[in-house]
């Protein structure tokens, strides 16, 4: 069990090294915290120590734990698509060189 | 039939993880990055519900249970999405800081929760992933925390060292993974708590030393770090989702380390040990004007920018520390509307996490074809009339290509190849390199000293009035 979940680890750090070394420079925020959101997929481990939780102590610590989650995954969602949407070609206002400036990145 | 329902469960997690990896993958162009982002979602909805299912079948779960899930996604979701959409673009970088910090404090409680449930019943082998899991969590949260207060401002941004700080993180770090080995080997509590103690001052001391200039590179690693984390707690409760999502940050993280560190000319171990230059709080050591240095009024530099026919701007951090991305992009649109070919040069370490000076830029609604990487504009250089620095100092330094200087073999933007070049800068202090920069004394250089939000709306005034 260990040795199967070690070996889907280390193969998911290639693929992540893969995936990740073409993302361009402009994204690097953006990639962040996309990968930022990505991490809050520990919601889920917090929600299994909820599951078995059986005294005081266990409610609290699964409270924070489904908290600190939770804020993880959702702000991190958010916020990411937040910066997206900021990244336009071109705005539509196009100022008078606009021509000259689309020539110029097919170039 | 339980056999039939845990397949079903792991075919959603394995789903979920196809949609991260294409999530990212999506994300090579700002075309196609906005459907990464959904895609990503997607996977998330399905993995959560998922584990919410898993959860309900075995029937463990109490109704306080069910309270306290509610209870921590209503405060935390609530939060997170406040904090998302009211964070001004500047503010980023804290509050990526912050989303790690919680991220890494949950990964640790999962752990801090098994070991409390489990003790001495599990493997040892189980038991060395829940403690790097605590440990690494502890480091991450305490860490990221004061990171976001430095980034902040809260916490000042200069590097903050005493006599022996290092044998103390090195003592801190052996007591961290000593204990840690004691009390896989023998349970107890005490123990563990030395071990979060210990963990959670480590991430503390870590941090402080690291001047504001570092954090890209900080930033990056803790990133890193949440993703091991969140991996290691995947170990903890067997959950295939969260080892291949923390070890997809993890990567991510790492290779953003890498890149900021490079670009930097530094390496990891020398950032984390601290001890060089002294982060952004450099205030005016050197007068305005030392020896054969030109600065140069607000309407000659107007005169020179409008009659260019191509401008390039090479924004840095003192651009993201005046929050003048508007004055800015507001400059290339009067200079664009005159038919100046404006472009920007964005060295890989400008602003305060990797690419966060395009993301201000694209804020004040430049277009992101603009925004030139460094191996891509520095060719242009050479047929620039006017290199328009702003607030960039060390990563424009030509002593860099000479060896035996503090900046040796640093990659630069070739700024000094235009036929002319304007500095916007509030006085002749060094950057984080503390080091002279050259390019201020070149013969084509004409200093304008002025804060970069103020210099620059004096520029767009006095062009405006040139050409009426």
């Amino acid at each position: 069990m260990l040795l199967t979940d070690f070996i889907i680890f280390v193969l998911s750090l290639w693929v992540g090294f893969e995936v990740i070394s073409k993302v361009p420079a402009t994204l690097h925020t953006p990639l962040m915290s996309a990968a930022n959101s990505i991490h809050g997929i520990v919601l889920a481990g917090a929600i299994v120590i909820a599951a078995t939780a059986d005294n005081v102590v266990g409610y609290i610590l699964a409270f924070v734990a489904v908290a600190f989650a939770a804020m993880n995954v959702v702000g991190g969602y958010v916020v990411t698509g937040r910066m997206l949407k900021m990244f336009k070609r071109r705005t539509a206002p196009a100022p008078a060189s606009d021509a000259s400036v689309s020539g110029k990145v097919a170039a | 039939m339980s056999g039939t329902f845990n397949t079903v469960i792991q075919l959603i997690y394995l789903a979920a993880a196809s949609c991260f990896v294409l999530g990212l993958h999506l994300m090579n162009t700002p075309a196609t990055a906005r459907r990464g982002n959904q895609v990503s979602v997607a996977g998330m909805v399905a993995a959560i519900a998922a584990t919410g299912a898993l959860v309900i079948h075995e029937g463990q779960i109490s109704a306080t249970g069910w309270v306290v899930i509610g209870a921590g996604v209503l405060v935390g979701g609530g939060l997170g999405l406040y904090a998302a959409r009211t964070v001004k673009m500047t503010a980023m970088p804290q509050l990526v800081s912050i989303f790690n910090a919680v991220g890494g404090g949950a990964a640790a409680l999962v752990a801090i929760r098994d070991y409390m449930t489990l003790g001495s019943q599990v493997a040892a082998s189980t038991s060395v992933t829940t403690l790097l899991d605590v440990i690494i969590g502890s480091v991450t949260f305490s860490g990221s925390i004061i990171a976001a207060g430095k980034l902040q401002g809260m916490i000042t941004s200069a590097p903050v060292t005493f006599p022996g700080a290092r044998i103390g993180n090195l003592l801190l770090a052996a007591t961290a993974v000593g204990v840690g080995a004691y009390v896989i080997a023998s349970p107890s509590m005490i123990g563990l708590g030395v071990v979060i103690a210990a963990a959670l001052i480590f991430g503390v001391s870590m941090v402080m030393p690291i001047g504001g200039a570092d954090m890209p590179v900080v930033i990056s690693l803790l990133n890193a770090f949440t993703g091991t984390a969140v991996a290691m707690a995947g170990f903890v409760i067997n959950n295939t989702a969260l080892i291949i999502a923390g070890a997809l940050v993890g990567a991510s993280g790492g290779i953003l380390t890498k890149l900021m560190a490079d670009a930097m000319n530094r390496s990891i171990p020398n950032i984390m040990l601290g001890g060089f230059g002294s982060g952004d709080a450099v205030v005016a050591v050197a007068g305005p004007a030392g020896a054969g240095v030109q600065s140069i009024a607000a309407d000659d530099a107007a005169i020179q920018l409008a009659y260019a026919s191509k401008v390039i701007i090479v924004p840095g951090y003192g651009l993201a520390a005046a929050q003048a991305q508007h004055e800015v992009a507001a400059l290339a649109d009067l200079l664009e509307s005159r038919g100046v070919e404006v472009s920007y040069a964005i060295h890989p370490v400008a602003g305060r996490m990797p690419g966060h000076m395009n993301v201000l830029l694209a804020e004040a609604n430049v277009p992101y074809p603009l925004l030139k990487e460094m191996d891509e504009i520095n060719p242009e250089f050479a047929r620039t009339d006017v290199s328009l620095v702003i607030g960039a100092n060390d990563v424009t330094n030509p002593a860099a290509r000479r060896p035996g200087t503090a900046i040796s073999g640093m990659p630069i933007l070739d700024v000094d190849a235009a036929k002319s070049i304007i500095v916007i800068k509030r006085s002749m202090s060094h950057g984080y390199a503390g080091i002279d920069n050259e390019l201020y004394t070149n013969p084509k250089t004409s200093m304008f000293f002025a804060d970069a939000k103020k210099g620059l709306a004096e520029l767009t005034a006095s062009v405006k009035t040139l050409v009426g």
